[in-house]
């Protein structure tokens, strides 16, 4: 029996050492030949200061910026989560609603032309993207606020538009953090925006 | 929607047809032959024997590798827990988590010591980096080959006349954890890396955000974690909501390749199984066999959830994209599913998109998968899980036609039979015996009506929550409909428990078996054998499997997920 705890406690020490150094040969190669991906795909300003991750959503509220998906974790990046809503749960099929309402009354469409991706919570509430015609349907809104002509905005969409991989895997969609700083960087970045970045920093 | 269909087809294709290369390579580790790989990993394995003191030529009856796999389990369980419990004073901490609280720590380390991975914490905010690497990943790949090691004993078993040992439980360890699981996870994690998934050891970013909010990104070593994640059926997640999460799964083609991961090793193993037993048509059988209760669900989840819900329908939004409440637009309604499927059957459990709001009868999917948990099954479990039905089908068969039932050559009588109905009737008890103590429970301590206590979900699907929960612990998958509020004193010690059981029991009784047979001799086949490796066989296995492994679910079924859909109009 003696025999068989020594043996036990020889592995599990020697194949953690082991396991450790497989993490370390990973994040050396991951910081020499992939820097960006391994500390997290992240989008930098001019003077350094971090804007994001083009990989998670962020929140946008005001009118000039397309919206991501609804976010059950209120976009908190460092405590992800879903609704975990079953299909029937009033509670969830309340939210739903909701949301149909505010779309249809602040972009003035009908519900029929919303994506249900706009109206349901993503996986990890961090989805980057929205669907070509979740964009689409904002467009207008962006635009008239900006007080720019809404097909310089589309045409931003669809510069923006990523399609399948190999035509098949996945589906073609818009990475909404990356469209909005286009936008900001055609149309220039709204006023009160840039004031409360000045205070944050 | 079609185009869904092509990548749903296209991925398990590409599965299939790799897994024939991978079973070859697999065999030639086990059975001590040359690979290409040799140069770099053999060295690894004389040098993890000899600290271990393991000498390789060593042989053990099945009593033997019994012990020693238990014996290094119950170790690096102790390891493990106290490492979780004191992470905050250890290194690797950027983020300054505090220590894992006792109870949900035996949860947590019982889940991972038997390759479940069910969660009842959150990796941002629940464990160090330290944690992460040196607990997580490294148990995720001494589990998995922990599992590997004991499907290979009982291969040898089978195949073996008038054997009395099964090999060196070290040395199969040794074999599958260095020498099949890091060469296939360096290579997976590569790809992740290049794919966006972060490897880094500082902590959270802080970005200000276009709108001038403050936003803390958490990371980590997470491509590490992620491949060995999926390569060893583990499913345990880096963050919270695993590889829905795009830092756990930022592309299509991440998505592809984890789908492959899934079911890569396990299909690889029933090749594995033709040529240890030199039987390679009786592979293509329980392939087959397989295939017929895999694909069917398949099809059935992709087109529940391509559907959409139709209360959401009422509403007139345009669904046309399907159900989409916590899914994620890259990669669309059909590959969730796929990966709802297939995680499931197999004893993976990492998710891709959150099954608590799965369709009512797309969220049964999952739950059949795991009812089975053979149908490709863990690496290693799953496929001994397959093995169990076999015997019972090669009885049922026997008994039909009024012959002594003979596997291989080898007479199954009475004491084997008792073996297998262990293994077999352990798994509907350890959950549906537990389901029925929580509802209690839940029914006369909490306010029904009034609150929904630990349940995030009224009525019918509040039920198939706890069902979900102990279907998950029983079959060591680790998925979960995570709207249940788990991290109690009841669910942790509950939960922990069945994962415990339900892991070794299903392992040591085929072993046991396996032994049994393995000392039998074995009679040469004549024309009036029972011929496992026929077509005829197959039907009947398939058979076998679906009325003895799904007809006692059939209320369950009913009061959760099939209520629930009947409601939904």
């Amino acid at each position: 029996m003696s025999k068989h705890i020594r043996q036990a406690i020889a592995f599990t020490v020697v194949s953690m050492v082991l396991v450790g150094l497989y993490h370390v040969v990973l994040w050396g190669f991951a910081s020499a030949v992939f820097p960006s991906q391994a500390e997290g795909s992240l989008i930098r300003r001019a003077d350094g200061t971090v804007i994001g991750s083009r990989l998670i959503a962020q929140k946008f509220e005001r009118p000039e910026y397309f919206r991501p998906r609804p976010s059950a974790a209120d976009y908190n990046a460092a405590s992800t989560s879903g609704s975990n809503y079953g299909p029937s749960n009033p509670d969830h099929l309340k939210a739903v609603r909701e949301r149909i309402d505010a779309i249809v009354k602040e972009d003035g469409v009908q519900a029929s032309q919303i994506p249900s991706e706009m109206v349901t919570a993503s996986g990890a509430g961090m989805d980057p993207h929205v669907p070509p015609a979740a964009a689409d349907l904002q467009a207008a809104r962006v635009a008239a606020t900006r007080k720019v002509d809404a097909s310089r905005v589309r045409a931003l969409i669809a510069e923006h538009t990523e399609t399948p991989t190999l035509g098949v895997l996945g589906r073609a969609r818009v990475n909404v953090l990356e469209l909005n700083l286009a936008l900001d960087q055609a149309f220039g970045t709204p006023v009160a925006a840039q004031e409360k970045n000045a205070n944050a920093r | 929607m079609g185009t869904e269909y092509v990548a749903v087809a296209f991925t398990i294709l590409f599965t299939i047809a790799t897994s024939g290369l991978l079973g070859l390579y697999m065999t030639k580790v086990f059975t001590g032959k040359r690979t290409f790989l040799d140069p770099v990993f053999v060295p690894i394995e004389r040098l993890v024997l000899r600290v271990t003191g393991v000498d390789p030529d060593e042989q053990q009856d099945w009593k033997q590798y019994s012990v020693s796999l238990l014996i290094s389990n119950v170790v690096m369980w102790l390891a493990t827990w106290t490492i979780v419990t004191l992470q905050q004073y250890l290194p690797l901490n950027p983020d300054g988590i505090g220590n894992m609280e006792p109870g949900l720590a035996f949860n947590t380390i019982s889940s991972f010591t038997t390759n479940t991975n069910l969660q009842h914490y959150s990796g941002e905010t629940g464990l160090s980096y330290f944690s992460q690497m040196f607990v997580i990943s490294f148990l995720q790949f001494v589990t998995a080959a922990t599992g590997v090691a004991a499907a290979v004993a009982i291969i040898r078993g089978l195949a073996g006349n008038r054997l009395t040992q099964l090999g060196n439980f070290y040395v199969d360890l040794t074999r599958a954890t260095f020498r099949l699981f890091l060469p296939l996870a360096l290579f997976v994690s590569v790809l992740m890396i290049w794919q966006g998934v972060p490897m880094t050891f500082q902590g959270a970013a802080t970005a200000t955000t276009v709108e001038g909010a403050e936003q803390k990104i958490a990371r980590g070593v997470t491509a590490g974690v992620v491949s060995i994640k999926q390569l060893g059926t583990n499913g345990g997640g880096y963050f919270g909501p695993n590889s829905t999460h795009p830092f756990e799964n930022p592309t299509p083609l991440s998505n592809f390749i984890q789908t492959w991961c899934i079911t890569i090793i396990p299909m690889s193993m029933v090749v594995m199984l033709g040529y240890m037993v030199g039987r390679r048509k009786l592979a293509v059988v329980i392939f087959a066999t397989m295939l017929a209760i895999y694909l069917p669900m398949v099809v059935f989840g992709v087109a529940q959830e391509a559907g959409g819900n139709p209360a959401i329908s009422a509403m007139g939004v345009d669904q046309s994209t399907g159900s989409m409440e916590g899914k994620e637009v890259r990669f669309g309604a059909g590959m969730s599913a796929l990966w709802a499927v297939t995680t499931t059957v197999t004893s993976n459990g990492s998710v891709n998109a959150m099954h608590d709001s799965l369709t009512p009868l797309g969220g049964l999917m999952p739950l059949i998968g795991m009812w089975l948990n053979n149908i490709f099954g863990g690496v290693g479990v799953g496929f001994i899980n397959m093995l169990i039905f076999v015997i019972v089908a090669v009885f049922v068969a026997g008994m039909m036609i009024g012959r002594t039932p003979e596997f291989l050559g080898k007479k199954v009588e009475a004491k084997e039979m008792k073996l297998a109905s262990l293994a077999l009737l352990w798994h509907p008890l350890a959950i549906l015996i537990p389901t029925a103590i929580a509802c209690y429970v839940w029914a006369t301590t909490a306010d029904p009506g009034g609150t929904l206590g630990w349940l995030k979900n009224p009525g019918s699907h509040g039920f198939s929550e706890m069902l979900y929960e102990f279907t998950s612990s029983a079959a060591n998958n680790g998925s979960g409909f995570e709207g249940l509020g788990d991290n109690t004193l009841f669910w942790n010690v509950s939960t922990g428990l069945v994962m415990l059981f339900s892991r070794y029991i299903p392992i040591i009784a085929p072993l046991a078996l396996a032994g049994m047979l393995a000392a039998k001799p074995a009679s040469p086949e004549t024309a009036g054998s029972l011929r496992a490796d026929s077509a005829t066989f197959g039907f009947t296995l398939w058979a076998v499997i679906v009325v003895l492994g799904l007809l006692m679910f059939m209320p369950v079924a009913v009061l959760g997920p099939i209520a629930e859909h009947l409601a939904l109009k």
